[in-house]
């Protein structure tokens, strides 16, 4: 998948489902990350996502490529959302699709993982008290503005 | 001349996304880094080694810059 890996509107399963599906795969893997308001999370309503949206889709094709290169019978497709995404929707998804489970299993968790080291997109929590915070990739949020 | 673009919380002290560099070329990204920090407004509270990107790959501090190459500065990576 070449491109558009980004959007603004809900992410649809069965769309990415339908972009991996073939009669050589036997075994699928849907992997989403959505946005959470756990006990520690202190009242997260929703997550404003913003990206450098042309690095976003070159760093996307690179992690693709490289998997490809790893598990070449794996067919793999991606969206990440940007935009407010309410609590309980999804920021990302991903399926990987493969012959054997093994491969699939393995190709959505390389994707994921490297979309967290590598993607250049940035989280901002918006919390039920109003605050606004920036969120760093240990998830301690920091405060907005000058430091 | 070297494009720069700051992103997230960085464009938010800066005051702006995208800018231009005067700077003798070829350089490092450490040595555009360091100006940035000192000329630019608002990029003093930028760490001293951000992440960073050339030409939408990133790269390390001691990586080249050549004229037209787009420098960008990248706030900790928080996607997925």
């Amino acid at each position: 998948m070449q491109g558009g890996y980004t959007t603004r509107e809900p992410i649809s399963p069965a769309a990415l489902l339908a972009l991996v599906a073939g009669p050589d795969c036997g075994a699928t893997c849907l992997f989403l990350g959505t946005v959470r308001d756990g006990p520690e999370d202190g009242g997260v309503t929703g997550i404003e996502y913003s990206a450098y949206e042309a690095m976003v889709g070159a760093e996307l094709d690179r992690i693709i490529a490289e998997a490809r290169r790893r598990w070449p019978a794996v067919r793999v497709a991606l969206r990440h959302r940007l935009g407010l995404v309410p609590t309980e929707e999804a920021s990302i998804g991903i399926a990987a699709a493969a012959p054997h489970r093994a491969d699939a299993f393995a190709t959505c968790r390389y994707v994921i993982e490297e979309v967290k080291q590598r993607l250049p997109i940035w989280k901002k929590e918006l919390r039920a008290d109003g605050s606004v915070l920036w969120v760093d990739p240990q998830g301690r949020p920091a405060v907005v503005g000058p430091e | 001349m070297v494009r720069l673009k700051f992103l997230a919380r960085y464009a938010e002290l800066v005051g702006q996304e995208d800018l231009e560099l005067a700077v003798p070329v070829p350089t490092t990204v450490a040595e555009v880094v360091r100006r940035v920090r000192a000329s630019v407004p608002g990029a003093g509270a930028l760490p001293e080694q951000p992440l960073t990107a050339v030409n939408l790959r990133h790269v390390r501090s001691d990586a080249q810059v050549r004229d037209g190459d787009e420098v960008a500065f990248l706030p900790p990576l928080a996607g997925g």
